[in-house]
């Protein structure tokens, strides 16, 4: 039984990687029906960022929860920006061409994002410096570090976070504005690019979270960690509802537990097909995820 | 009329379709006999274009039967309707847009002729004559509606009022028993309203044809339409000669607001 | 094209190959080919049949399949298998040797043939779920597909697993491959002529309306789907057993399938002679680049993405549009030639328009109703 749990604290710290990462995805795809794939690289653009500001701080030598949260913040920031470029240089002149040229160009972003990081920072993996020193609770015989445990919480906090700010704030008003209809919203005086652009940093910096509390956890960084990552991220906000925001936690937390499921089985290396296999079964049972509502069109 | 046949070409009995919350058709009864010009209008909102959607097979009714020359066909896909022999033309003009004036008609032949996949790919005999039938018989339908000279180009180059009669030779040549024109006048001049009634009649006459029209502008519907239903709010207010109709209390309030 | 201009073409064809595979295995007098050389023209003859049928769903369809490296693997290891455990018997069978000659004929035949049925079947499995969806969804689901063939057969050992497919015999010459580009052009242009292609045209330009003429949408997609997957195995099939070729799930993965998109994407999706060029360039390129690669390390890659992303901005419809290059003597009397017509046009409905079975929630979570 406390193997079980164990494996449920595992899932969830997995998860709550997944989720961070998910909700950027969700919403940018709310807000402009684009699949970002550049998405999980600026999370490990994140991990880059604050691997970059922590060795500035020589945070091996003198671990400091608050040179901690600064890095993180710095990293969020950094990433942010970057999101923004991304959206104003190569998203923005194909807003309005066809969806796939859309998804191309994402596609294109992403690969620029790895192959561009493999030449800038070579392509060995790095190694995140411990920012904070690393400790293990125990509840009988199930352990969490302290990493795990503040991977968790900090999702949790960032999904409410996240609901206020959709929900109760102008900016979020604008924002499902912009998602329901966007001429309309234009119309209504909305910014809308100012809305996208807010959308995608907003998005970016909780990737950006996600890097660098993962490199916290796994210190073993590389120019492709965000592939994988980034496509299983994906997943998890499809079998939530995309769109929705917790159902992007969610479903990450959801993929993260199967993953972890598995990995205790004989059936590890299928390890990866995993959440591919969850979405082709979610979108062809129910496309429009747990939480998501579906909407038909009209002819 | 043979008497084999079934009375009604069209029989919709108490159909219901409810989106989520919304009850956009309540307890619909149509009847359509063979040969028959009718006109089902009403005011913005209606539901007169979910109708045909219910028709053609795009919505599955949430209650009720629809039975088109003597089959049930409430819930199938709407290209075995129309193999059936019901076809449509839409509200907003939807012709193929990468296509020219003749593949959008020739591709309507998709379903009158006789062929197989390889034959296509290796390219038989029996492929060429297909080809070569499917093309002269799209010749002729354009001939007819005047379209035959702008065969090559781009379906939606056209002026909007080709385009719309285009639509019209694109459904006939499904070879249907029942052609739904779905507000086949709109966007058009008076000089253009009456060319399209006596198309759509000569249509009828020429291809003994049953056609349901959907339509807002009153001149076209009084003007051609044989018998004339009238919804408002996805439900039945009046069904008549278009005498009738234009006495008929509830239709005069349905259209002008009543209380 | 009359039967008999039909059967000319055709034996001209083979004797031209015949000689030039000629040539390329065994050189014409003092000349050799440089083996560096004969390999990326190989290899561009296997990326044509990948990007033209890759073109027949993608660009003829409309439907966005991202996991064509799957459907290559899955033929490419059938196929490579049968060789591999089966083919000194079927050489046998016929008197002779996997050392070239009628035997090893036969065996690639077979072999290939084996690699299209899978392939097909696959494409069957796959398309049947899959292609109900629409844009985005279907695209993630067929890379989900793709993803989830590649490591179902690096758990496979008979095939090698994660070191590759190495026990191949190189079987694959200049004849198989080019005979199989050309063959994959011309079925995919016949297709695109016939009534087939031009139901595939109009579910491509607006489904509701297809559908409402009678077109039986999914049949057809799946149909569609089949063939350019059955294809893609046989493209996997020359692959693997191409000489120092082997089969890889490493390099079957997404990143190959989006390789094969760039090249329709480039050349221009719907065009077939746009395929062809895109193939061509984008096998050419990277070898072009190759010294470039070795002064600045890892750039290669880079350009290329940048590329991608500045095609996308600036000329989306790729080099030649719908547009094709046509030869006379190919052509149908009477023909008419498709315009050129922006791919973006169809596509552009489907930006603003919503479809039926679009399901999305918008960002507050509630939906509207119209």
């Amino acid at each position: 039984m406390d193997t079980f749990f164990q494996q449920v604290i595992n899932g969830l710290s997995l998860g709550a990687i997944y989720a961070l990462i998910a909700l950027g995805y969700t919403m940018v795809y709310g807000v402009l029906r684009l699949i970002n794939f550049a998405h999980g690289d600026v999370y490990m653009l994140g991990a880059f960022a604050g691997y970059y500001l922590a060795n500035a701080l020589n945070l091996d030598a003198h671990p400091s929860v608050l040179y901690a949260i600064g890095v993180t913040i710095g990293s969020m920031a950094i990433c942010a920006v970057i999101g923004i470029l991304i959206e104003r240089l190569a998203y923005r002149p194909v807003r309005h061409h066809s969806r796939l040229t859309s998804l191309i160009t994402a596609i294109g972003v992403s690969l620029l994002l790895e192959y561009g990081g493999q030449v800038v920072f070579g392509a060995t993996p790095r190694f995140f410096p411990q920012m904070i020193r690393s400790e293990t609770y125990s509840i009988g015989d199930v352990q969490i570090t302290n990493q795990s445990l503040l991977i968790i919480v900090m999702s949790v906090v960032v999904m409410f976070a996240l609901q206020f700010i959709v929900h109760r704030t102008r900016i979020g008003k604008a924002m499902r504005a912009t998602s329901y209809n966007l001429s309309v919203a234009k119309l209504m005086g909305i910014n809308t690019d100012f809305v996208i652009a807010f959308t995608f940093a907003l998005g970016s910096a909780l990737a950006a979270a996600g890097g660098v509390l993962v490199a916290l956890a796994i210190p073993r960084i590389d120019p492709l960690m965000g592939l994988m990552t980034g496509l299983k991220a994906f997943v998890a906000a499809v079998l939530g509802g995309i769109g929705n925001i917790p159902g992007a936690m969610l479903g990450g937390f959801l993929i993260g537990l199967m993953e972890t499921a598995l990995s205790a089985t004989a059936y590890s290396t299928y390890r990866d097909a995993v959440a591919f296999a969850v979405l082709i079964l979610i979108l062809l049972v129910r496309p429009a995820g747990i939480l998501g509502t579906s909407v038909t069109e009209k002819v | 009329m043979s008497s084999g046949e079934a009375p009604l070409l069209l029989d919709v009995r108490k159909v219901d379709k409810q989106f989520g919350g919304l009850a956009a058709v309540k307890d619909l009864s149509l009847q359509v006999p063979h040969g028959a010009l009718f006109g089902l209008i009403g005011p913005n909102g209606a539901g007169k274009t979910t109708v045909f959607n219910l028709l053609t097979g795009v919505y599955r009714p949430t209650d009720g039967e629809i039975h088109f020359d003597g089959r049930r066909v409430d819930g199938r896909r709407p290209y075995d309707i129309a193999t059936l022999g019901m076809t449509r033309t839409f509200q907003n003009i939807r012709l193929f847009p990468d296509m020219t004036v003749l593949e959008n008609v020739m591709t309507a032949r998709h379903l009158r002729s006789r062929q197989w996949l390889a034959d296509a790919i290796i390219g038989t005999p029996r492929h060429a004559r297909e080809e070569r039938a499917t093309r002269a018989r799209a010749r002729e339908l354009l001939g007819i509606f005047g379209l035959d000279a702008l065969r090559d180009e781009v379906a939606t180059n056209l002026p909007y009022g080709s385009q719309r009669r285009l639509e019209i030779a694109r459904a006939l040549a499904t070879e249907p028993k029942l052609l739904l024109l779905d507000e086949p006048a709109a966007g058009m001049n008076p000089q253009e309203s009456l060319a399209l009634m006596d198309l759509i009649r000569w249509i009828r006459t020429e291809f003994a044809m049953t056609i349901l029209l959907v339509e807002h502008n009153m001149k076209v519907v009084m003007g051609i339409c044989e018998r004339i239903q009238v919804i408002d709010h996805g439900e039945t207010i009046a069904v008549g000669a278009p005498a009738e109709i234009q006495r008929h209390p509830a239709v005069i309030e349905a259209y002008l607001g009543g209380s | 094209m009359g039967p008999l201009r039909k059967v000319v073409a055709l034996v001209g064809t083979i004797a031209i190959l015949a000689a030039l595979n000629h040539v390329f295995e065994s050189g014409l007098g003092d000349f050799q080919i440089n083996p560096y050389y004969a390999r990326i023209i190989n290899l561009i003859g296997i990326n044509i049949t990948l990007a033209v049928s890759l073109n027949l769903i993608n660009g003829l369809a409309g439907q966005f399949s991202i996991g064509h490296a799957g459907f290559m693997a899955v033929g490419g290891y059938t196929a490579t298998f049968v060789t591999v455990y089966y083919g000194a018997a079927i050489a046998g069978l016929v008197g002779g040797t996997l050392n070239g000659g009628p035997g090893t004929f036969v065996v690639m035949a077979v072999s290939l043939s084996a690699g299209a049925l899978a392939a097909a079947l696959a494409g069957l499995l796959v398309g049947v779920p899959s292609l109900r969806l629409k844009g985005d969804y279907l695209a993630i689901v067929t890379l989900g597909f793709g993803e989830i063939i590649r490591v179902i057969i690096l758990n496979i050992p008979a095939v090698g697993g994660a070191t590759g497919f190495t026990d191949a015999l190189p079987i694959t010459t200049f004849f198989w491959i080019f005979g199989v580009a050309i063959a994959t052009i011309a079925i995919v242009r016949n297709i695109a002529r016939s009534t087939f292609g031009r139901a595939l045209s109009a579910i491509r330009g607006d489904e509701i309306a297809a559908e409402a003429m009678g077109v039986r949408t999914t049949r057809y997609k799946v149909m569609a789907f089949v063939v350019s997957s059955a294809l893609a195995g046989v493209a996997g099939g020359l692959s693997g057993q191409l000489f120092a070729n082997p089969l890889n799930p490493q390099n079957l993965n997404f990143v190959k399938s989006i390789e094969i998109v760039v090249m329709i994407v480039l050349g221009g999706i719907g065009s077939i002679t746009g395929a062809v060029v895109g193939a061509a360039t984008l096998t050419v390129l990277p070898e072009a680049l190759r010294g470039f690669d070795q002064q600045f390390p890892g750039l290669r890659m880079v350009l290329y993405a940048l590329l991608l992303i500045l095609f996308m901005i600036f000329r989306p419809q790729g080099l030649f549009g719908r547009r094709e290059l046509g030869w006379t003597w190919l052509r149908l009397p009477g023909r008419t030639k498709i315009p050129v017509a922006l791919s973006d046009s169809a596509d552009a409905r489907q930006h603003t328009g919503r479809r039926p079975t679009d399901r999305r929630s918008t960002l507050g979570g509630s939906d509207t109703d119209e």
